[in-house]
This record gives C-alpha cells, sequence and structure tokens, in this order.
C-alpha cells in the first residue's frame, strides 16, 4: 500500500506547470497564482509536501478538495453509494450470464452449442461498455421507454427506482465481464471433464447433470473464482465510463469531474481508495479460494 | 494480486512452456500456408487488422469529403450515397470522419503496443535476470497493476494534459506491466537452463546473454501480448476521447465522434452507430488475431483461453 501511495503522490505532483494557474483560468495574475498556491501549500518543496501527505494518510486524512472546500473523505463516501450496488449488480449479472455459458460451451464441447458461445464471449470482450450503453439507452430508455435513461436514485428512498436506474449500466458493464467468465468456465470445466474421476462418476452410472454439478463443478470452479477479483478490478475502470453514460453521480463520474477540475487532492483519494478496494476483492478472492479448495492453506 | 497473479502466471506458463517445447517462438515459414489454413482465428483476425490498416493509410483517398468540413445545409441527414454514414449536427460527413478516426485509433494502439512491449521487455528482462534490483523493479510493476487500467490513464492525463502524445505516453505506462510480468515469468524460467548458464560460464556478459540467449526465446509471448495491448489500447482512447479528456476537442477520434452524436442519438442514431461499430470490429480483430497466435505458440491452448483484459475498462 505504502508503494501504492507513493506512485501516485509522485505522478501526481511531479507535474510542470502550477495548480494554481489551472484553477484560476487565463486571465490570472502571476501575483494570484502565487498567493493560490501558497494558501494551498503548494510552494513548498516536493518532498516536504510528501512527508505531510503520507503523515496526514496515516491518520486517514486525505486531504481537502481544493474545488469544493470540504474533506476528500467525505466527498468519496458521499458519492459510494451508486457505485457500490453498480458494481455488485454488474458482477451478479457477469456470473449469472458467464457461468452457465461457460458450462453450456464445455458440455456441448466442438458443437454448436460451443462456438454460439465462444462467438458471444469475443463478442463481449470487444465491445466497448460506453457503446453498449448508448446502444442499451436507444433502445429501451428512448425507443421502447421501459427505463430511465440516466439519472440515479438513492436506495434508501426508493429501492425499486434504484434497481430502474442501475440495471441498463449493470447490463452495460457486466455483458464483458460475462464474457470473461464464460472463457474461463469453459476452459476449466473442459480441462475437469477430462480427468478420470469424472469418467469414473459416469461409468458407475451417475446422471449427467449431476456428475458435471455435483463433482466436475466444484473443481472447475476453483480458478474461475479467482477471475472474479480481476473482474472487481475491471467493474471500477468501467464504472468510471459507465457512470459517465448514464449521468450516476457515483465514484466514476466523481474522477472525470476531477479530472477536469484538476482536483488533485480527490484524485489522490479516489485513485488510493480504488486500489485498496481492489486489494480488498483479492483478499476476499484468496480467502473463498481457500474455502472451495482444501489443499490451499495460508498459514 | 494473487488472483490477478494467477491467470497471469497460468498464462505465462502456458506461454513459456509452448514457446520453449517449440524451440522457436513463431512457427516457420514453410508451415506459414497449412497454418493459415488450420486456423480461421488468424485468417478473419489478420483479414479485418488488414484492411482497418489500409483504410487509415489511405484515409484521403477513401474519404469522401473532407472531415472537418462544416455544412449547415447538410445537418443531420441520414446515410444516402453522397453520405455514406450520414452526417453530424455540423454536417460533417461521418464515413469520413470515421476513415480518419481509424488514422488515429490504429496509430494510437500501434504506438502504445509498440512502447509498451519494448519497455515492458526490457523492465521484465532487467526484473527477471538482475538479482540486486530485480525484485524491487517488479514491485514497482505490480503497484502499477494495483489500479483499474482507465482509472491510471485519468490520473495520468490529468497530470500531462489531453494531447495525442501524452495519451500514448499514458497508456504506454498502463499497458507496460502486462508485458514486463509476462517476459519477468519467461526469464525466471530461462535463467535456469543449462545453455544460459554455458554462455556465462564461456564468458558472456550480462546484455549478451539477456539479448543473444533469452530475448529470442522469450519473443514468442511479448507478441501475443502486444497484440491484446493494441486491441486494449484501442478501446481506452476510444474511452478517454469519448470522456473529452483524450484528443483535443475538433480531432476526428471515433470516441469523440460517439460522444458528438449522443445529444442527437434519438433523432440520427447513425452518429453513434458507425464510430462505435468501428471500434468494436477492430478490437475483435485484434483479439482474434491474438487468440489464434497464442493458439500457434501453444497449441495445447487452442480454444481454451482467451484474452483475459482486452476490455474497456482496464
Amino acid at each position: 500500500m505504502l508503494v501504492v501511495a507513493s506512485v501516485i503522490f509522485l505522478v501526481t505532483n511531479l507535474i510542470p506547470g502550477s495548480v494554481g494557474a489551472v484553477m484560476l483560468g487565463q486571465e490570472a495574475t502571476a501575483e494570484d497564482i502565487k498567493a493560490l498556491d501558497h494558501e494551498l501549500g503548494l510552494d513548498q518543496p516536493v518532498p516536504k509536501r510528501f512527508l505531510t501527505w503520507i503523515s496526514r494518510l496515516t491518520r486517514g486524512d486525505l486531504g481537502v478538495s481544493l474545488y469544493h472546500g470540504e474533506p476528500v473523505a467525505r466527498t468519496l463516501i458521499s458519492r459510494m453509494e451508486p457505485t457500490v450496488l453498480l458494481t455488485l449488480l454488474a458482477t451478479s449479472i457477469a456470473i449469472a450470464i458467464g457461468l452457465p455459458l461457460g458450462i453450456i460451451a464445455a458440455v456441448n464441447h466442438r458443437s454448436s452449442l460451443d462456438l454460439g458461445a465462444l462467438v458471444t464471449s469475443l463478442i463481449g470482450i470487444s465491445i466497448p461498455n460506453f457503446w453498449l450503453g448508448l446502444n442499451l439507452i436507444l433502445l429501451f430508455g428512448l425507443y421502447l421507454n421501459w427505463l430511465p435513461t440516466a439519472g440515479y436514485a438513492s436506495v434508501r428512498e426508493d429501492p425499486l427506482l434504484t434497481l430502474q436506474h442501475l440495471i441498463m449500466p449493470a447490463i452495460a458493464l457486466g455483458f464483458s465481464q460475462a464474457a470473461l467468465i464464460a472463457r474461463m468456465s469453459r476452459a476449466n470445466l473442459l480441462e475437469v471433464l477430462r480427468t478420470d474421476y469424472v469418467r469414473t462418476a459416469h461409468a458407475k452410472g451417475l446422471s449427467a447433470p449431476r456428475v458435471i454439478l455435483k463433482h466436475a463443478m466444484r473443481n472447475a470452479m476453483v480458478p474461475t473464482v479467482s477471475v472474479i477479483g480481476v473482474i472487481v478490478t475491471l467493474s471500477l475502470g468501467g464504472a468510471v465510463i459507465t457512470e459517465t453514460v448514464f449521468a450516476i453521480p457515483g465514484v466514476g463520474r466523481l474522477m472525470v469531474e476531477s479530472v477536469f477540475r484538476r482536483d488533485f487532492p480527490v484524485i489522490q483519494g479516489l485513485v488510493l481508495m480504488l486500489a485498496a478496494v481492489v486489494a480488498l476483492a483479492n483478499l476476499f478472492v484468496d480467502i473463498l479460494y481457500a474455502y472451495l479448495n482444501p489443499q490451499i492453506r495460508y498459514d | 494480486m494473487i488472483a490477478r497473479d494467477e491467470i497471469e502466471t497460468k498464462d505465462a506458463r502456458a506461454e513459456i512452456s509452448g514457446a520453449l517445447t517449440r524451440g522457436v517462438s513463431m512457427p516457420r515459414a514453410r508451415g506459414a500456408v497449412r497454418v493459415l489454413l488450420n486456423h480461421h482465428g488468424l485468417i478473419v483476425g489478420g483479414s479485418i487488422c488488414t484492411v482497418l490498416l489500409v483504410l487509415a493509410i489511405f484515409a484521403p483517398l477513401f474519404a469522401t469529403m473532407d472531415p472537418k468540413a462544416i455544412s449547415m445545409t447538410d445537418r443531420l441527414l441520414a446515410p444516402t450515397s453522397t453520405h455514406l454514414m450520414g452526417t453530424d449536427h455540423l454536417g460533417r460527413d461521418i464515413w469520413s470522419r470515421v476513415l480518419y478516426g481509424a488514422r488515429i485509433s490504429m496509430f494510437v494502439g500501434l504506438s502504445v503496443a509498440t512502447t509498451a512491449s519494448l519497455t515492458g521487455i526490457i523492465v521484465g528482462l532487467v526484473g527477471g535476470y538482475s538479482r540486486r534490483f530485480g525484485s524491487t523493479l517488479m514491485r514497482l510493476v505490480d503497484g502499477l497493476l494495483a489500479f483499474p487500467g482507465i482509472v491510471l490513464a485519468l490520473a495520468l492525463i490529468a497530470v500531462l494534459g489531453s494531447r495525442l502524445s501524452n495519451v500514448i505516453i499514458a497508456l504506454s505506462i498502463v499497458y507496460l506491466p502486462r508485458v514486463a510480468r509476462i517476459m519477468h515469468g519467461v526469464v525466471l524460467e530461462l535463467r535456469e537452463r543449462e545453455y544460459i548458464m554455458a554462455a556465462t560460464a564461456m564468458g558472456a556478459k550480462t546484455v549478451r546473454v539477456l539479448v543473444r540467449h533469452i530475448l529470442p526465446n522469450s519473443m514468442g509471448p511479448a507478441i501475443v501480448q502486444g497484440s491484446f495491448i493494441f486491441a486494449s489500447a484501442i478501446i481506452t482512447e476510444a474511452s478517454l476521447s469519448f470522456l473529452g479528456l483524450g484528443l483535443p476537442p475538433g480531432t476526428p477520434s471515433w470516441g469523440s465522434i460517439l460522444s458528438e452524436g449522443r445529444k442527437y442519438m434519438l433523432g440520427a442514431p447513425w452518429i453513434t452507430l458507425f464510430p462505435g461499430a468501428a471500434i468494436f470490429v477492430a478490437v475483435m480483430g485484434l483479439n482474434l488475431l491474438g487468440d489464434s497466435l497464442r493458439d500457434l505458440i501453444d497449441p495445447r491452448l487452442r480454444g481454451a483461453t482467451g484474452n483475459a483484459r482486452a476490455d474497456g475498462g482496464n
């Protein structure tokens, strides 16, 4: 985490050009810029600023937004809800589509069903999620008028409306992840289906669904689960774009706004938070991994 | 980062063993025709990429109008024989804009794939071979892998400013770890081989061992990864331009045409339809090509695994 924090600080601070100049625009005088830089502590040498930043960070202080003037942590928390729900929904959709698709493809190996699943997953991996999102808006929002085209409603006020707002973005986001899960589960299941114990299970007269679901799946799932960590990373990245397409006031949208405003404390805090979430997701995957496969033990 | 590493090591290992058992990184020219006939993906993917490259390079020949020419009388026209893909809100010809957009996408994709692969190869070689700096270097690479790609790209763009060269630099930094990690794995495995020990014992210098003995045997996986990076870079550049943070406004890039067309989507869906389809086709062609190349390098994996990360967000 320290490496990650240092990388973030270096990236955002070793820039030519003054933040004050960007914030005040072109009409600002040199004195104005200097005054603002001083006010923000930006005229201090970089190593000193780094130490201040790190020491505040250890106390959970992410600094103050240059634009809103309120603590970065508060801004982040207020924008968290839509992003968390969107990522969870997208991951669920990805698993719900991807896993069955992978199983069907593996069980019907080298058939037209398998080819269909492979083509679907190729499309899923290649389609840009913002374009898919726009097409969904056009179809379900504008032509059919079934779903709201943009915006967000808090889950505390009206959970059903929240779902209506999130379902299209979640599909746009989850589709490519579904393709990934389909590919992984197909490959892993194919590998397991070739093993002797599966043949034995078939030979002793168990029905095919039973062999696949009870015997083969358990082992095939282990490597598939490891993709979920990658999927969370991808979903968070994808949320940046999807939230912009659907005008959802989440963390991803905040990232884009902050980049436009050059609000570096917010960018730093945000990137750090996302890295932490990714690390947590990977930890969760490791635990799940050990649960699914008793051979793996973490000491 | 175990989950991500897991996939990467799995991929890397498969690629490495494939490359090593064959002894050469790419199939020999003699069998090239047979190989082509046996791999539909290679033909389809290769054709798509070739057509797109030709269209991009000779864009001025294929374009029917000036991509930046504004014509207020021709606003928001549906596709016709004069305007193959219709016109946008300023009367600009979408077909010509998409063609010139291909130039930008192909240029960015190719530059990023080359830069990221070359730097990644060097980082991976040093990281795997040097016992002194190796682990520190790879820690930094892992640090870069901890961020979602687009988020890192956005942060870098915020710092560097949105210009074509900066987009290429930012994306190269984002994708460098992919190559570096795979190369690192290859080098770790090769380092212990007898022929490397023999070369070292004969007094070959480190640089010579790396360049003459290790590099040629590890090019295959790097090339495969390069084609996936090409695909990812096209999507990410389009995403950045779509957000308005890629190339300067007015540049006909696939992402920015899409972004400008959003407001007119209900009345003029062709403005968003065609550039999006162009991104989709280009990325699909590159993914097919990458998958087929991987199959060639390690036939055991045929159709089994695919590109794990050529996705919009990363």
